[in-house]
């Protein structure tokens, strides 16, 4: 439908200030910022994503209104080059309002979080300038996240996913130059290069992608793209296979599947908010929503959706064992985030979209929830650090010595009975904890069920994988929540942390109620599948599946039982100071596999950035400097020039040849000029001769010709 | 009538004079004269043509050089008291400080 028909039927004129609402909060920040206070920031850049929130509420109720219909909303003209015609049209219907509302839903509550954490962390030395450039990114995420969801081509899309991938390597580089210990250290701007050059490698798959889709569908628009592609799967399947699988790749960059997932656990050295709005609830899952968006493409090679399944399942459950072996809080809910991307990954692979964007709603809410509970946890500890340095030590040097030790405020080793201290935080993470952990009634439960559901119709593998993941979920859930919140604190820190602002709490609250609830949108009994209603309208033929006692069953013993079996290990016994983890003497080796991410990184610097760092220093060596710069450059080009030279500066060549010549040139010059103004002798009846005998040769010629 | 190559050929003939007038008298206001001569020359070969061919063109052309050469005169006669002034002769082969 287009605008000018439902212009009074909606608020769709709106569609541009998702873009511009963020736009306006990033200048002001930006360039006013460092005069402004601290709270005017923050209240500038929550107020900046709280309309693009509201924004996305209007244009979510004018979509309802009109049953869901498909409305593009032209904005600005750009590419119109031969058969490329390409403009900035807002895409509204129902897959992007939903990414829309979670994006900016629970990117404001992380805003409103942001303010009380960054002037919390320890690093933060009331740096006006440095806080306000976080609001700017935060707000530039925003933006760029509106452009990936509301685009309405590929290439659009591709505008907003190559933006979030900027912000991504802005923020997890925010603290460049110190390390989480506030030590100087580049591992941090290390992390956010490994993410900027890891993702690009899948953006380069994303882009062939794109390349073919517009040579065998000529068009990267949406709608023109869908149509043209069952024609074209009837004439070249492989064209289509090679579309979903390059874009695969670009899926597995952003959304950190095998085999690119190694970016997002070093992610985490960006400040907890980020890791939170970026690295959990929304950046990493553009992924899933272009395979969701790219529904009519996919399903029409099914060899492409089991791989698409495939990588999602294995990720997920890969993903889930190294979990289990992490003691950084942060890292536990990283690999976490990976296994549910994986989850994801794998229902939006095996047809099943809906399942597949409902886990991302639910999972952006909890993970949210968890990641800003940690990053509350670990300021808890830091405050507890840093009061008990101030009171133990009293003498300055001393004092010195104590913050010169290596203390890691986000080691689960380090933390122990929190529950005490920061109640608030504890019971919003038991809340994340079941609902990722996927416990009746929490949310978690009923998005993974439904995925767990739909996979085991078709795909017996993908359910077997993507149910031990489950386990192995529930599981590392369980040890941290026993690790951090139950037993005797493990340090001093601990045992002196203290509660969070409510500008923290508040939105952890919200938060957790989202978790609780938020399975709401599409419980598997008839009547209660609001998102695969409202999700029909985009995604032709999805459906809804009736509840199955046995899938729901199993997954929800295995859930439990992974929580009893983490007591049994980690609650009954609690961990003691300086105790090395009980899983480590049965398990042996796998568990020193899963402490040490199963190798990974080491095994990626050994085939692929060793040989390229070798590559790159023979081409740096050898190639360029002994071939290029010192024979082509030195030996040929300047001996040559200098041996040119010195031919032609030669006195024979020189002066002789050249000189010689165009003296002579001259000489002839000189000696005409003299001669021909003789002729100009100053008598005007020379000059009327001249002329008459002119005109009586040219009439002479006229006439005798 | 009269023919028109009388009046072709008492124009060439004038015509002629005054080219002569032009290229051999020294004195200024003479060449002047001849150059008059050599226009009028011109109007009447005009005229007859125009007579001839019974259009109008010709006879239109022949006021405009009548107009140009009145025209013609005052200038050309007031630098004539301008060089009489400055040299006290009108010799216009005494006027050649521009030869090369």
């Amino acid at each position: 439908m287009h605008l000018s028909e439902t212009m009074n039927s909606g608020f769709y004129y709106l569609a541009p200030l998702l873009v511009f609402a963020p736009l306006v909060g990033l200048l002001i920040n930006g360039f006013f910022g460092k005069y402004l206070s601290e709270k005017v920031v923050g209240a500038i850049a929550s107020l900046a994503s709280g309309t693009t929130f509201l924004v996305a509420v209007l244009l979510a109720h004018s979509t309802a209104l009109n049953h869901g219909q498909v409305v593009q909303v032209p904005f600005a003209a750009w590419i119109h080059a031969g058969g490329l015609q390409l403009d900035w049209t807002f895409r509204v219907d129902t897959l992007s309002t939903t990414m829309m509302l979670v994006v900016s839903g629970v990117g404001t509550l992380i805003h409103i979080y942001a303010i009380g954490y960054m002037h919390e962390d320890v690093r933060f030395k009331h740096d006006e300038a440095r806080f306000s450039r976080f609001f700017v990114f935060l707000n530039l995420f925003i933006l760029s996240m509106m452009i990936l969801v509301s685009g309405d081509s590929y290439l659009m899309l591709f505008v907003g996913w190559e933006g979030v991938g900027l912000c991504s390597f802005l923020l997890i580089g925010f603290w460049y130059e110190l390390d989480l210990l506030s030590l100087p250290s580049w591992s941090n701007s290390n992390a956010a290069k490994k993410a900027f050059i890891t993702s690009r490698i899948g953006d380069v798959g994303f882009l062939i992608a794109m390349f073919l889709t517009f040579w065998h569908f000529g068009s990267l628009q949406f709608d023109a793209a869908f149509q043209a592609a069952p024609s074209v799967a009837q004439v070249s399947p492989g064209a289509i296979t090679a579309i979903t699988l390059f874009m695969l790749l670009g899926v597995a960059g952003k959304s950190a599947q095998i085999p690119l997932y190694v970016w997002l656990p070093d992610a985490m050295a960006g400040p907890t908010p980020v890791s939170a709005l970026i690295h959990a609830a929304t950046m990493v899952t553009a992924g899933i929503y272009l395979i969701a968006r790219s529904a009519p493409v996919y399903s029409l090679v099914p060899q492409a959706q089991y791989i698409v399944a495939l990588v999602g399942a294995a990720t997920a459950l890969f993903a889930a064992t190294i979990a289990v072996g992490q003691y950084d809080i942060k890292k536990v809910l990283a690999y976490s985030t990976i296994s549910q991307l994986g989850f994801m990954v794998a229902a939006v692979g095996s047809g099943a979209f809906v399942a597949g964007m409902f886990h991302l709603i639910t999972h952006a809410f909890f993970k949210a929830l968890l990641f800003l509970s940690a990053g509350s946890v670990i300021l808890g500890i830091e405050r507890g650090h840093h009061t008990h340095a101030h009171h133990a030590e009293p003498k300055g040097k001393k004092k010195k010595e104590e913050h010169a030790e290596v203390f890691d405020p986000g080691d689960m080793r380090n933390m122990g009975g929190l529950r005490k201290t920061m109640p608030t935080t504890f019971w919003v993470y038991v809340v994340g904890t079941l609902a990722l952990a996927g416990i009746v009634p929490f949310s978690g439960f009923w998005s993974k069920d439904e995925i767990l559901l739909e996979t085991s119709l078709h795909y017996p593998l993908i359910y077997w994988l993507l149910t031990a993941a489950a386990f192995f979920t529930a599981f590392y859930m369980g040890r941290q929540i026993w690790l951090v919140f139950f037993g005797e604190p493990r340090s001093d820190a601990a045992k002196h942390s203290q509660e969070s602002p409510p500008v923290m709490t508040i939105p952890l609250i919200v938060l957790a109620a989202l978790s609780l609830l938020g399975g709401a949108l599409n419980l598997p009994f008839s009547g209660f599948h609001n998102l695969t209603h409202w999700l029909s309208s985009t995604i032709s033929g999805v459906e809804s599946l009736p509840f199955n006692w046995g899938v729901a069953g199993m997954s929800t013993l295995l859930a439990v039982l992974a929580l009893v079996v983490s007591w049994f290990l980690y609650g009954r016994n609690p961990l003691k100071e300086k105790q090395i983890d009980p899983l480590k003497k049965p398990l042996g080796w796998a568990f020193t596999g899963m402490e040490n991410k199963w190798f990974v990184d080491e095994l990626y610097r050994a085939v692929v950035i060793g040989p390229y760092e070798r590559l790159a220093a023979f081409l740096a060596d050898a190639v360029d400097w002994k071939f290029w710069h010192d024979f082509v450059h030195d030996t040929l080009i300047v001996g040559g020039f200098n041996g040119l030279t010195k031919t032609l500066l030669d006195r024979n060549v020189d002066q002789r040849g050249i000189d010689a010549f165009f003296n002579s040139w001259g000489a002839f010059a000189e000696w005409l000029s003299a001669n021909l103004r003789k002729a100009q002798n100053g008598f005007i009846r020379t000059y009327a001769l001249a002329t008459l005998l002119g005109v009586v040769l040219i009439l002479g010629y006229l006439i005798l010709k | 009538m009269v023919s028109v190559n009388y009046y072709v050929a008492l124009s060439a003939i004038l015509f002629s004079i005054g080219a002569l007038g032009v290229l051999s008298r020294r004195n200024t206001l003479i060449v002047f004269m001849s150059i008059e001569l050599m226009l009028n020359a011109a109007n009447l070969a005009f005229v007859a043509y125009a007579r001839t061919y019974d259009t109008f063109s010709g006879q239109i052309f022949a006021f405009f050089v009548i107009a140009i050469a009145a025209a013609e005169v005052a200038i050309g006669l007031a630098l004539v008291v301008e060089i009489y002034k400055s040299r006290n002769n009108v010799n216009i082969d005494d006027v050649n400080s521009l030869h090369g």
